[in-house]
């Protein structure tokens, strides 16, 4: 067979509100680029076919499953990771908080994409019912937790927001 | 890593085209939902890649002056859905988008691709085939318009020629004036899961709402490529507004579909869903056109 010719390119982004630059070879996901180059190993490689949510980040604001991405595509683009959730001390966000309230994590391994999604259902500043959050939330798949203490976290992060009390 | 021989990023619509010339085995990558999946797969494994991903001149929704809506084939189908000229004139496709695969499908696939797929499954395609949607193309002779039952040659093929991409999809304004319509996505699951049938329904009632003026029904997966059930719409033209219509009118499109028998479902129970998507469709697109049923 052929042989492959290495192709590298430059891309230009801003990772976690930090521009960085890297040369990348073409073949990369973002998936690869975000864990290998910036040891952003809260993307997560799951089923790497744009099924699971596991890899998901924020390209401009709107959640993308990162396997499915070309690393090159990052140029000129905001991307936030679970890493650009956090506090400046580390501190939970209020969507992480409110999933270790509710006990939605068991092994781990679905939360990042979770708590990605989250952001971007309540960085719209609306209130959901039950069934659209059901649906914003049906592109992560989780092995473990049957996804009710998962809407529930969603679901009280969104009521603090908004600050109202959750209807009973 | 995925196996790309090489990869061309295209800088303009022009850039594309010349690429498309130059490297005639490449393939065209736009959202890449479709593409890096079958390359997984193996089954684009090892090919050349022309990137339109970063030409922003052909994504987002727009209206040409003679009213005919325009809607760039790099539009996610999340742009589509949030779009208001979509919102006020053609609700049902950006509802019909609304449905594909989940949230972070919705915010990479594009409308280009999903067309462009020759999928008969694809969820924008019954709703474009029932709006008699417009194919723009360009290529190194210009722009070239296709109405779409045209540009599906056969299952997975399309009407691509030499140098071409598709650059944007077209609604003339008399196919979407005063017209409402619904879509029915029938599959085992609610999120990510393929149409086991698709029924997209539209209607243009009188001005006294009595009468159905123009009523059209496409499907996805009644056949290898979307199509259109003509002899149900010709029997509902003209006719008055009733739920006996609305029965004959779904009865009808049994004589233009050909479902076939596949994993996902039988034949017998595609036409089964066929009939009762169109009269349900049939029902809620005359509901939402003012009619009273
Ligand atoms: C998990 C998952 C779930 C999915 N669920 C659904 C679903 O429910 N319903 C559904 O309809 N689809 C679904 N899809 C399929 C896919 O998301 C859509 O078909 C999408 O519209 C493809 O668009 P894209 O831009 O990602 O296409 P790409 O993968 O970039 O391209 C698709 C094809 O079109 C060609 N192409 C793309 N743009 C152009 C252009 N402008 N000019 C010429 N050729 C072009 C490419 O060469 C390729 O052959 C799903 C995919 C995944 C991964
Ligand atoms: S790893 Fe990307 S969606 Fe599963
Ligand atoms: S907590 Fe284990 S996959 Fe969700």
């Amino acid at each position: 067979m052929e042989k492959h010719q290495l192709q590298y390119e430059t891309v230009r982004f801003n990772l976690n509100g930090r521009d960085v630059e890297r040369t990348v070879d073409v073949r990369a996901s973002l998936t690869d680029m975000l864990r290998n180059d910036f040891r952003m190993t809260s993307v997560k490689k799951g089923c790497e076919v744009g099924e699971c949510g596991a890899c998901t980040v924020l390209i401009d604001g709107e959640t993308f499953n990162s396997c499915i991405y070309l690393a090159v595509w990052a140029q000129g683009k905001h991307i936030r990771t679970l890493e650009g959730v956090l506090g400046p001390d580390g501190q939970l966000s209020d969507v992480q908080q409110a999933f270790v309230e509710e006990a939605a994590i068991q092994c781990g391994f679905c939360t990042p994409g979770f708590v990605l999604t989250a952001e971007e259902i309540l960085e719209t500043g609306q209130e959901y019912t039950d069934e659209q959050l059901r649906k914003l939330l049906s592109g992560h798949l989780c092995r473990c937790t049957g996804y009710e203490n998962i809407l529930r976290a969603v679901k009280k992060a969104m009521y603090r927001r908004l600050g109202k009390e959750p209807p009973q | 890593m995925y196996d790309i021989k090489a990869l061309y990023q295209a800088k303009s619509v022009a850039d594309a085209v010349a690429l498309r010339l130059a490297h005639p085995e490449a393939q065209i990558i736009a959202g890449g939902s479709d593409v890096l999946v079958q390359m997984r797969e193996g089954k684009r494994a090892g090919a050349e890649l022309i990137s339109i991903q970063t030409l922003d001149e052909i994504r987002g929704v727009s209206m040409d002056d003679d009213g005919t809506i325009r809607i760039g084939s790099l539009t996610s189908f999340s742009h589509i859905t949030w779009d208001p000229l979509i919102q006020k004139y053609i609700n049902v496709l950006g509802q019909a988008v609304d449905q594909v695969g989940g949230p972070q499908i919705r915010n990479i696939g594009t409308i280009g691709g999903n067309t462009c797929n020759g999928v008969t499954s694809a969820d924008s395609a019954s709703t474009l085939h029932a709006w008699d949607a417009i194919i723009e193309l360009t290529g190194p002779d210009g722009i070239r318009r296709q109405p779409i039952h045209d540009f599906y040659i056969r299952a997975g093929v399309v009407d691509i020629r030499e140098g071409e991409i598709q650059t944007a999809i077209l609604i003339p304004k008399e196919s979407y004036e005063n017209c409402f319509g619904h879509y029915i996505k029938y599959a085992m699951r609610s999120a990510m899961d393929i149409a086991t049938l698709g029924t997209s329904v539209n209607v243009r009632l009188s001005a006294d709402k009595k009468t159905v003026e123009r009523a059209r029904v496409a499907f996805g997966v009644a056949g290898p490529v979307p199509l259109r059930a003509v002899r149900a719409e010709e029997l509902a033209a003209g006719q008055p507004v009733s739920l006996e219509l609305a029965e004959r009118f779904a009865q009808a499109v049994k004589e233009d579909i050909n479902p076939r028998d596949s994993w996902r479902a039988a034949k017998d129970f595609r036409i089964h869903i066929a009939v009762e998507s169109a009269k349900r469709a049939f029902i809620e697109s005359v509901k939402l056109a003012g009619g009273d049923l």
